[in-house]
């Protein structure tokens, strides 16, 4: 589903790679978490895949398409098929649930029938039901990033990323976010998850990539957050 | 595509940075007004052309005993230099027309053209305007070689040109025209900065949106048409006031001055319509194009 094959990332302003010669492949329908200190070069790893940057060495392959090759028009359409989900929720504080949901899918000129009938059932499935008409300020932590998590997986993509989607919110309501990704990954949809939260990957025991100063230390399926050996 | 969302979305825009659009639409306004009124000069210069051209003349006047040229020698001309004038004339590959006046048919031409200023009529006698040719050139430019020719022949008093004086009035209205274009030009820079910096704003009060429209895969028509559109619809009012200012110049000063001074050939309202669709079509395609510019610089795709 995803691959990168010998990827190098040097930000022009920058001497120290962001990453370096990382070779890592994810299967459909895996949930892979990323960890590593800040700096790791996490979010350059998620930015590579949605094509927000380009490889400076190496190639990045989605859904077995080559991103160096992929002409800039398409890359709306690439997206189309990928979900995010971010630390900070990235709500509109002017939108409710509903709207913020169907805001998604309206500016993929979606029609509104449809958005009728899937932004609820998306809803309910984050958790959210009978809160559809709430403002983002009069929800919680947890909520607000339940609704983010909506409107990332409501156009069902292939792959749903998230950066530190825990990172704001407290130990308690982080387990019901992870039961939502997990919730979404038995759909059959791919989960990359970059984290710092240890707790979180230690009782999720899925695979673990590490990184540390753009180079992957760890690859371990079913591992924990710390050196396990 | 759908209408309304894209709708929805200009509103917003426009309402979010209101003075800024109010600045952009007077300045637009004034530009576009400026624009056509310069259009609108040009085809007067035009149309005067062909009007006066058409009618311009060539006097050469006749030596008489009155006259103070010594050419003439206080000596009335003689009818074998009337005719010699007159052949030599009507030889030359410049002139289309020669008509002889003499001092009869120009005195009663002269009561005919100012007979709305009795005084001046009355202290002018018969005799007092000499015999003169009248001649029509095939093109008014090219008088020189026939007043060259004329002006040191026995029995030539003077030769006037008519195109001298027309020259005088066209020399005011290019420079109307050209100061009209000149400010419009000025205009147009500001409007563009201005198109520039409304939508600079627009994007960066819109940038949580348009950062999750890049994200779910907005395609970048979708992201960028509601800033063209803000762009355009500006523009747009812009030239509504801008053709409401050309209509009421048109009502009010054309139309005004036309009863008072001879502006024969004034413009019609098929013109000043031409003009204000040309001038609507320019101020929207000049906002559009400016805002896609900006867009490029300030909305990363």
């Amino acid at each position: 589903m995803i691959n990168f094959d010998n990827v190098t990332k040097v930000y022009p302003s920058q001497n120290r790679p962001a990453l370096q010669h990382v070779n890592v492949g994810i299967e459909k329908g895996e949930f892979l978490f990323l960890v590593g200190p800040s700096g790791s070069g996490k979010s350059t790893f998620l930015r590579l895949i949605l094509k927000e940057e380009r490889p400076s060495q190496g190639h990045v392959h989605v859904a077995g398409k080559d991103l160096s090759r992929l002409s800039n028009w398409k890359v709306p359409h690439l997206r189309r098929r990928i979900g995010c989900v971010f630390q900070d929720f990235r709500l509109l504080p002017n939108k409710n649930v509903f709207e913020n949901v169907a805001f998604a899918l309206e500016v993929i000129g979606k029609p509104r029938r449809f958005i009728g009938k899937v932004v609820p059932e998306v809803i309910d499935l984050v958790g959210l039901e009978g809160k559809a008409h709430r403002m983002p300020d009069e929800l919680s932590g947890g909520e607000q990033q339940r609704v983010a998590i909506a409107r990332a997986f409501v156009n069902r993509p292939m792959i749903l990323l998230a950066d530190e989607p825990t990172g704001n919110i407290d130990p308690a309501t982080s387990i019901g976010i992870m039961k939502v990704l997990d919730r979404i990954n038995r759909t059959g949809t791919t989960v990359v998850m970059a984290t710092h939260d240890a707790a979180i990957v230690d009782a999720f025991r899925k695979r673990v990539v590490e990184l540390e100063d753009g180079r992957v230390v760890r690859d371990q399926s079913r591992g924990v957050y710390g050196q396990a050996y | 595509m759908r209408v309304q969302f894209v709708m929805q979305e200009i509103w917003i825009g426009l309402r979010r940075n209101l003075t800024m659009t109010i600045s952009l639409v007077i300045t637009v306004a004034i530009a576009m007004a400026l624009f056509g009124t310069g259009l609108l000069l040009r085809q007067q210069v035009a149309a005067s052309k062909d009007y006066w051209y058409d009618k311009i003349e060539v006097s050469i006047f006749l030596c008489a005993k009155t006259s103070s040229n010594a050419n003439c020698q206080k000596q009335d001309v003689t009818d074998q230099q009337r005719s010699e004038i007159k052949a030599q004339l009507e030889k030359m590959p410049q002139v289309s027309n020669v008509q002889y006046e003499n001092k009869q048919q120009a005195f009663a031409r002269f009561k005919d053209r100012f007979a709305g200023s009795p005084g001046f009529v009355q202290s002018t006698r018969e005799g007092d305007i000499p015999d003169s040719f009248r001649v029509k050139l095939k093109n008014p430019e090219e008088y020189k070689p026939v007043a060259q020719a004329m002006l040191g022949h026995p029995g030539v008093d003077t030769v006037i040109n008519e195109q001298e004086i027309l020259k005088k009035f066209f020399k005011i209205l290019n420079g109307l025209q050209a100061a009209a274009l000149g400010i419009a030009l000025i205009q147009v820079i500001a409007s563009v900065l201005l198109v520039g910096n409304t939508v600079r704003l627009s994007a960066f009060n819109r940038r949580r949106e348009t950062g999750i429209m890049r994200l779910v895969g907005a395609s970048n028509t979708y992201i960028q048409l509601p800033f063209i559109l803000e762009g355009a619809i500006a523009g747009l009012i812009g030239g509504v006031f801008a053709s409401v200012l050309l209509v009421l110049s048109k009502k009010l000063l054309i139309d005004r001055l036309a009863g008072t001074v001879q502006l024969v050939s004034q413009l019609g309202w098929f013109q000043v319509i031409m003009v204000i669709i040309v001038s609507i079509c320019f101020g929207v395609l000049l906002c559009a194009a400016s805002s896609f510019l900006t867009l490029r610089r300030y909305l990363k795709i």
